[in-house]
């Protein structure tokens, strides 16, 4: 019976130790193997060149600069958004509100929803409505803005990324001490005062996570950009917004799928990948160390 | 009275404590200020008057607080704008006014536009349309028109004279992805979870949480592409299945997407289990394996249901991935080794060829906007679980 217990034991412990590190072990591999596989081919000249030859040589300069567009323009529009709603959502509502209440709901539900949807509302809204009302507005050239861009993206993207700016800043606002608001007030400060010279500094470091979050998001994703703005090949950089743009994600799928020699292009596919991968992790590891350094300081 | 109407207007629960103090100071004041004795001897607290220490209306505060509201109202709008649009783009599909009563029986093989990927075989391809051309006759009576007989048949063949936009091929192909990511991931992560709140040392949870948390980070094409190039060579030489690409390669990779969520939430729901529980537990002599299993999954079980239901909703929606790792074929099969594609992947696949405003590209928001409601609903079901059942539960027991 003890011998029993103490094997069950044993295997309890050991089965879930293994499947703790199964996943890391994953998770190690499949980040090794694609070291490994772009390593060759990740030179200075494949970042600071265009493709070249039909996209079976040159670089992936116009991905990279459009990736950068793409998280610019929608941290931009989304992220004062997310902070004004979380700020909203933490000082000025009252928890029993039904507004407020409404709101938390449709932040939950923003970030449930599947992230082709999101794209699928971007073309509806985003290009068909908005860009055709624009071209009518303006007059004269047509399709101008009722076609995916680069705008549309960016603000598709936005509202994807909303809900982790959100969750992030209010976090951040939470471990603002009560204290320190009260002290502000008590000292004759109103309350956009309190929240202007305290609050808000006091949780930069929120704000800052929850950018570096949606950045990092906002660069991964590929279904929201299929058909808001993404472009297989563009000879040049984008000029303006309502231009398309080359994405690292949607290269990497467009060439480990779509292109005519898949096998001549392994390197590239593999060079690709690993440039959104460290674009991606060194994104999410400096929130991670924000983070914990933010959680640290609220112990103390 | 109007001192107080405005000491509650600025009242939130924040600043309550604040209020209450201002509240019981003025009506102090407001007597010496009456009797006039302090004021004509110029004492200090007599520079204070009921009217000084009441809230003035600033235009900036109230300006900001309206701004702040308004701008908080975005993902309330976005939520209503999803919904509105994805059904706007998929209503003539709800309400087909014109019903096709054409009987022809066109041949089969005329359909002969593949719509997958280059990354298909030519193998998948072939009996793509093999099971096309059994599926087709039965439900000829409706081409063109997605009428609900059209949408409800078993055949997915989107260009071509005849187009079929049966949905169940789709649906099914979903699902089955679905489970095998959820079979794959649920118990890893669940796993994985009572081992950091339960036996892992103190020093590795540090670590251990992060770590796979970062494995969220990784974007879902980089999942798709290591399935795509590395796992789909290696899992063909060790089932040696005929298809490289298929339902079981693309449900492994997609539980690599699903087990970080599962993992952070059902661990949030172990961490959660009040202290006295396990304790008492082990003051009782129970084993830490036992009180782990016994205690704190026990109790946290509506959180870890919650956790899967999450990781259900995301299984479903998410699409580079499938649309990478599943092969791309609409078969109506329930075999687990043969490519399969996914609702999210025939939008993502389809939608960039379409013609605006034509039935496929209605179709398409339809299968969209299901998805929506379906990952909505999920989300609900999960939150009620999270929030009322464990809380209330936890709370019950305290």
């Amino acid at each position: 019976m003890k011998l029993k217990r103490r094997l069950m034991g044993g295997s309890v412990i050991g089965v879930s130790t293994a499947a703790t590190l199964l996943i890391i072990g994953v998770m190690m591999w499949m980040t090794a193997s694609i070291v490994v596989g772009g390593r060759e081919t990740l030179t200075w000249e494949f970042l600071t060149t265009a493709p070249r030859e039909g996209m079976t040589a040159g670089g992936i300069l116009p991905a990279i600069v459009g990736t950068v567009l793409l998280v610019l323009l929608m941290s931009l529009a989304g992220v004062p958004a997310g902070a004004i709603t979380a700020l909203y959502l933490s000082e000025y509502a009252s928890s029993r509100s039904i507004l407020a209440r409404l709101i938390r709901f449709a932040v939950n539900t923003l970030a449930g929803v599947p992230s082709i949807v999101f794209g699928l509302f971007g073309l509806g809204f985003f290009v068909q409505f908005v860009g055709t009302g624009m071209d009518n507005l303006f007059g004269g050239v047509t399709l101008k803005w009722a076609q995916p861009n680069v705008l549309w993206a960016s603000l598709t993207m936005a509202l994807l990324t909303l809900p982790v700016v959100i969750v992030s800043v209010e976090e951040s606002i939470k471990n603002v001490p009560a204290e320190l608001r009260a002290a502000s007030l008590a000292l004759g400060a109103t309350k956009w005062q309190t929240i202007w010279k305290i609050v808000i500094p006091n949780s930069m470091n929120g704000i800052f996570t929850g950018t570096i979050l949606a950045v990092s998001r906002g660069a991964g994703e590929v279904a929201p950009i299929l058909f808001t703005g993404a472009a297989y090949f563009l000879p040049q950089l984008p000029d303006s917004f309502s231009s398309q743009f080359m994405h690292l994600g949607y290269h990497v799928y467009i060439m480990s799928t779509q292109s005519t020699n898949v096998d001549a292009t392994k390197g590239i596919q593999y060079a690709t990948t690993l440039v959104l991968l460290m674009l991606t992790f060194a994104l999410n590891l400096s929130a991670i160390v924000l983070r914990s350094r933010m959680r640290a300081r609220q112990i103390q | 009275m109007s001192d107080r109407r405005s000491c509650r207007r600025s009242g939130t629960s924040r600043f309550g404590d604040v209020n209450a103090n201002l509240k019981i100071a003025v009506p102090q004041i407001h007597e010496n200020g009456g009797n006039g004795v302090d004021r004509s001897n110029g004492g200090p607290p007599a520079r204070l008057t009921k009217a000084d220490l009441q809230k003035r209306f600033r235009w900036d505060e109230f300006l900001a607080e309206k701004a702040i509201t308004a701008v908080a109202f975005v993902s309330l709008a976005a939520i209503v704008l999803i919904f509105v649009f994805v059904f706007r783009e998929a209503a003539p599909i709800l309400a087909p006014a014109k019903h096709s009563t054409q009987e022809t029986v066109q041949a089969p093989t005329e359909e002969e536009e593949s719509y997958g990927d280059e990354a298909l075989g030519e193998g998948a391809r072939k009996l793509e349309q093999q099971s096309a051309s059994k599926t087709s006759v039965e439900n000829s009576g409706s081409e063109g028109e997605a009428t609900w007989s059209n949408l409800l048949s078993v055949s997915w063949q989107p260009v071509g004279n005849q187009p079929k936009y049966g949905l169940w091929p789709l649906i099914v192909g979903s699902l089955k992805v679905t489970v095998i990511a959820l079979l794959v991931a649920a118990p890893l992560a669940i796993l994985a979870a009572l081992f950091t709140s339960s036996f892992a040392p103190r020093w590795s949870r540090e670590y251990i949480k992060p770590a796979i948390e970062l494995l969220a980070g990784f974007p879902s094409v980089v999942v798709g592409f290591f399935a795509l190039v590395t796992l789909a060579t290696l899992m063909q030489d060790l089932f040696g299945y005929q298809y490289r690409l298929n339902v079981l390669l693309g449900g492994i990779a997609m539980a690599l997407a699903v087990i970080p969520i599962v993992y952070t939430v059902a661990e949030d729901a172990l961490m959660a289990v009040p202290k006295f529980m396990t304790e008492a537990s082990l003051a009782l002599g129970a084993t830490r394996w036992q009180t782990a299993l016994f205690v704190t999954l026990p109790a946290a079980t509506p959180g870890v249901f919650a956790a899967v239901l999450l990781g259900f909703g995301r299984a479903f929606g998410e699409t580079m991935i499938v649309l990478m790792a599943t092969g791309n074929a609409a078969l109506f099969s329930w075999s687990f080794i043969e490519p399969v594609r996914t609702m999210s992947a025939t939008i993502g696949a389809e939608m960039a060829e379409v013609v605006f405003g034509e039935t496929h590209y209605h179709v398409l928001f339809f299968i969209g906007a299901v998805l929506f409601v379906f990952t909505f609903v999920l989300n609900a079901i999960a939150e009620v679980f999270i929030r009322q059942r464990l809380l209330k539960r936890f709370r019950g027991a305290s």
